[in-house]
């Protein structure tokens, strides 16, 4: 096949790109927006291998990766339950890093095209630049991964002068890249290429490990923005229009996720990133009142308020995923609907551990998403709300971020659950939140506390309402 | 194991019971037994079936459950049983304990008889009021249902609406009323006077009950006045100074004239209640207005009012009833009874019917009066008040330079991170060869193109979001077979193959689960 075929091939599958995350904006664009993208795939495959003349070892080669990489793509994405899709995500992101190391490594060893002079130069620096980032997207997603399957300590460490460590890794990258750009042949070159791997790889491990669990929505939508970054880098490499394209998309999809994550949390991205949330602020955070109590509900009372109640919102949060309670949820939803009962669900956006994580999980315990609102459309509703419940979420419902100027979390947007008349949390027990601030709303007159498993008690209502 | 005994109250005209068929099986869920003597729930339509079934026995008179009893719930204080000629406290086994009204200040008699038959007295009046005890605060509940009440009967006696309303036969006003004292009883008369759509006005010597009184829907009366608050610690209002006295006597005689129906809830602890409303002000009030004096037991805020009586003086109802939460016996016994289980499970940590009198806990302390023959009245003075803490000023907050120094320094981010791009932008401009400034262009493009696409998807889809891009930027697959194909080594070779075999599981992965995903969303 011609260039031109297969240039307006990767024009017609950057189209469909776009089309495919444009679709995005509404529910029911979405499904036929993947399909965009599944067709962009293709066509970009179809173009690249029909472009080239090869060998049967070289097709050999090729379909045998593809099997084992589509086979291993599509038994992952059918295994994974939907509480563990932040593991996913981070794992394919480490994928996409890794691929950026081993085909910038490729085209340093063994260029498509031999380039000279500046353009040369400008090749080398493209190369050096994808592999860094590949590198740090690759350990960086796989810690983060580790983070959230909980094989690994979700506690931000915090390792003394570890600001400076940082610094000094990226200083020595630079005289690194100097002494790569100024070396004499590829054999020299691939010393300083090697090393900087290695950095960039400890580089990514540390700057993941110093930040803390709740703090993952941040984390996963930058390595997100990372992973589109160095397929742009490679797209550069290569000279290839359509990897700059789909990683231009790719990375501003993660760098406005990781924007949006922040603001909603009211924290700089540079304070998020450089980690240890709570540690240097916590001790202006007021102390509670000792003599202040938290008043317990039952299951019994809580159903009774159910059943006379006329507008329920339940705001889910991280806790409601690990207590896998979303199913119940669900039929408690679809039973209070059936009465008459309005239910909506309110979902502040940094509840969960991935951007949309909650909405994902209620949708697959079949709540409609018509009723599944962000934070700002339901703020307003919440003086004309019955009861409230609260599952698993805690830094996100606490009024302290609006009424206390010295608490760590002041300024962030909250969910204003308090305002109506009657709210339920549903917790384990008093311990605080990820941000380690005591919650005032536990103690509020308007509140009530059921303490135990989240599962376990909205199966006990369930059962209870149904009887 | 420990037997809880509930008696029928003797005081007259008294309805409330001191325990429900529900708090019943919440006391026997705390490891007690229970006794009730039968009719004793009747007046407020509780039936002794009903307490059989919540798993009580019945006792069928008051000698019996006395004598069986270790641990006595009652309402109102012992008293000399009218039928039996016996006081209840020679009655009661030695050793027993009581809660109940007791009101210790005004009857040290019955404080020093309780002594004398070793009982442990739990006095629920002397609660202290922190916010751990509200919900055991009974004083809190009964106001809560006299304030309501006395709305109620101040509507009975009234002979208009209160809410205004134009009917075809003309326009009829909205009823004002004047409600003294802004504490629970207050603003619960407030709240209720409000729903019913009166003009309500509320005065209060305590300020800081002013946001409260506010945002139950009431206008609060201010005097012009240097500022003098009320605030007497424990939630109470202290006596007040002669000056301010005249002043607010000024207004309440100015808004007589106007209002129709005063509601008056003004108490000063441990005295008798101040004479607010005088005779001229009665008399000054429009012919057919209500006066409701809740604080009629304890000598009266209106000069007029006759205690437990409702009188018509100068065309003006007074009411002043002095069982208004006995009157609606059925939510009133519901709510006492609820804090005398909140009590008991305080009392009962281990939930073993085994009673734990801790005298080192502030609530405890407060509420037991009596204990092994001693009379532990008053207990050490709790502070606490309507209105926050003043805030704490050992740690003052570095203020008004913070914000001009990071503004400063977000302008000299901004203004470096300008220069940079634009020095970026230069260089490139004038170094980069042609070919790289076609891809320039496009990386650019489709950089601005991603922002505003990505700004469109609604925020519930952003985990789709995640995972369609992640199976675009397996993209990369494309350069690795490049490189596969050509590859001139065999190192090249593998690294080529792992790339393109892990690209594709992003590729197929990501898809994937998209639509698995996406398969969900339903409306």
């Amino acid at each position: 096949m011609s260039i031109g075929f297969v240039s307006v091939a990767y024009v017609v599958a950057s189209v469909l790109f776009i089309l495919s995350l444009g679709g995005l904006s509404h529910q029911e664009s979405a499904g036929r927006g993947n399909y965009f993208g599944i067709a962009g795939i293709i066509i970009a495959l179809v173009a690249t291998i029909a472009s080239v003349s090869m060998g049967a070892g070289g097709i050999a080669s090729i379909v045998i990766a593809l099997l084992i990489g589509s086979g291993a793509g599509l038994f992952l994405a059918n295994k994974v339950e939907m509480t563990q899709m932040p593991q996913l995500v981070a794992l394919l992101h480490s994928f996409v890093g890794l691929a950026a190391v081993f085909v910038g490594f490729s085209g340093y060893l063994d260029p498509l095209v031999i380039t000279h002079g500046a353009e040369h130069t400008i090749k080398l620096v493209e190369v050096f630049l994808g592999v860094f980032i590949g590198a740090i997207t690759f350990t960086g997603s796989l810690i983060a991964c580790g983070k959230l399957d909980a094989r690994i300590s979700s506690a931000a460490l915090t390792l003394p002068g570890r600001h400076i460590m940082n610094l000094a890794a990226l200083g020595l990258t630079v005289l690194l890249g100097a002494w790569f750009l100024g070396a004499g042949s590829v054999a020299e070159g691939m010393l300083p290429l090697i090393i900087m791997t290695a950095i960039a790889s400890v580089l990514g491990v540390h700057l993941i490990l110093a930040i803390g669990g709740a703090d993952m929505p941040v984390v996963v939508s930058m390595l997100n923005s990372y992973s589109g970054w160095a397929a742009a880098s490679i797209g550069f490499m290569l000279g290839n229009d359509l990897l700059i394209v789909t990683g231009a998309l790719v990375g501003s999809s993660g760098a406005i996720l990781s924007y949006i994550m922040c603001r909603a949390m009211n924290r700089s991205f540079m304070s998020v990133i450089l980690g240890g949330f709570g540690q240097t602020t916590s001790s202006s955070a007021a102390e509670v009142d000792s003599d202040q109590t938290v008043q317990e509900t039952s299951i019994e009372d809580l159903c009774e308020e159910l059943n006379m109640a006329e507008s329920v919102i339940i705001v889910p949060g991280y806790g409601m995923a690990v207590a896998q309670a979303q199913n119940a949820v669900g039929d408690i939803t679809k039973l209070l609907r059936d009465r008459g009962v309005t239910v909506r669900f309110g979902i502040h956006p940094v509840a969960g551990r991935l951007p949309g994580h909650m909405n994902v999980l209620l949708a697959e315990a079949k709540v409609p998403y018509d009723i599944v609102l962000e934070m700002d459309e339901l703020n307003d509703d919440f003086p004309a709300t019955d009861v409230v419940l609260v599952i698993g979420a805690n830094d996100t419902v606490n009024p302290a971020a609006m009424d206390d100027p010295t608490s760590p979390i002041a300024g962030m947007p909250v969910m204003e659950v308090w305002k109506s008349s009657q709210v339920v949390v549903f917790k384990r027990g008093m311990a605080s939140g990820y941000a380690g601030v005591q919650n005032p709303l536990f103690f509020k007159e308007n509140t009530r506390m059921l303490f135990g498993d989240a599962k376990e008690s909205v199966d006990k209502i369930l059962g209870a309402l149904r009887s | 194991m420990m037997k809880l005994g509930i008696p029928k109250e003797i005081f007259l005209d008294e309805r409330r019971v001191a325990a429900t068929p529900t708090s019943v099986q919440k006391l026997i869920k705390l490891g007690y037994e229970v006794v009730v003597q039968s009719g004793a729930g009747d007046p407020a339509h509780y039936d002794d079936d009903a307490y059989r079934a919540a798993g009580a026995a019945i006792s069928m008179d008051a000698p019996s459950l006395w004598e069986q009893s270790d641990f006595i719930l009652k309402v109102r204080a012992p008293m000399m049983h009218p039928d039996l000629g016996r006081h209840e406290v020679d009655l009661m086994k030695e050793g027993a304990h009581i809660v109940s009204y007791i009101w210790p200040a005004q009857s040290p008699e019955l404080l020093d008889q309780l002594a004398a038959k070793k009982a442990t007295v739990f006095a629920i009046d002397s609660l202290p009021r922190i916010s751990r005890a509200q919900k055991m605060d009974a004083l809190s509940a009964m106001a809560n249902i006299a304030g309501y009440r006395a709305v109620i009967e101040a509507a009975n006696h009234f002979g208009r609406f209160f809410t205004g309303q134009v009917t075809a036969a003309g326009k009829v006003p909205p009823a004002k009323v004047m409600v003294i004292g802004a504490g629970v009883a207050g603003l619960a008369a407030v709240g209720t006077a409000n729903s019913m759509g009166a003009i309500v006005r509320a005065f209060d010597t305590r300020l800081e009950v002013k946001e409260q009184v506010e945002s139950m829907g009431a206008e609060f009366l201010e005097l012009d006045f240097a500022d003098e608050d009320g605030g007497g610690g424990g939630g109470y209002a202290k006596q007040m100074s002669d000056e301010f006295i005249a002043a607010e006597m000024a207004l309440f005689a100015e808004q007589a004239k106007e209002v129709d129906i005063i509601i008056t809830t003004a108490l000063i602890p441990g005295r008798p209640a101040p004479k607010l409303i005088t005779a001229a002000m009665v008399q000054s009030m429009k012919p057919g207005s209500v006066v409701v004096d809740l604080a009629s037991e304890r000598g009266g805020n209106c000069e007029l009012t006759v205690p437990g009586e409702v009188v018509v003086d100068h065309d003006v109802t007074l009411i002043g009833y002095t069982d208004l939460p006995s009157r609606m016996a059925k939510v009133s016994s519901d709510l006492y009874a609820s804090n005398l289980v909140h009590l008991l499970s305080d009392l009962t940590p281990e939930k073993d019917g085994q009673l734990q009198v801790d005298m080192e806990d502030t609530v405890v302390r407060g509420v037991t009066v009596v204990k092994d023959s001693e009379i532990t009245w008053p207990p050490p003075k709790v502070e606490v008040s309507a209105a926050a803490p003043p805030p704490s000023t050992e740690e003052p907050l570095p203020a008004a330079e913070v914000p001009e120094e990071s503004l400063v320094k977000k302008w000299l981010g901004k203004g470096s991170l300008l220069v940079v791009t634009l020095a970026a932008l230069f260089g490139i401009g004038g170094y980069a060869p042609e070919s790289f400034l076609t891809h320039f262009t496009v990386f650019v493009l489709a950089c601005f193109i991603g922002y505003q696409v990505v700004w469109n998807v609604t925020a519930s889809l952003h985990t789709p979001l995640m995972s369609v891009t992640n199976a675009i930027s397996g993209i990369i697959v494309i350069g690795a077979i490049l490189h596969l194909i050509q590859a001139g080594n065999a190192g090249v070779g593998i690294m080529s193959f792992m790339a393109v075999l892990i690209a594709t599981i992003n590729i197929a992965g990501g898809f994937r689960v998209t639509h698995r995903m996406l398969k969900m969303f339903r409306k």
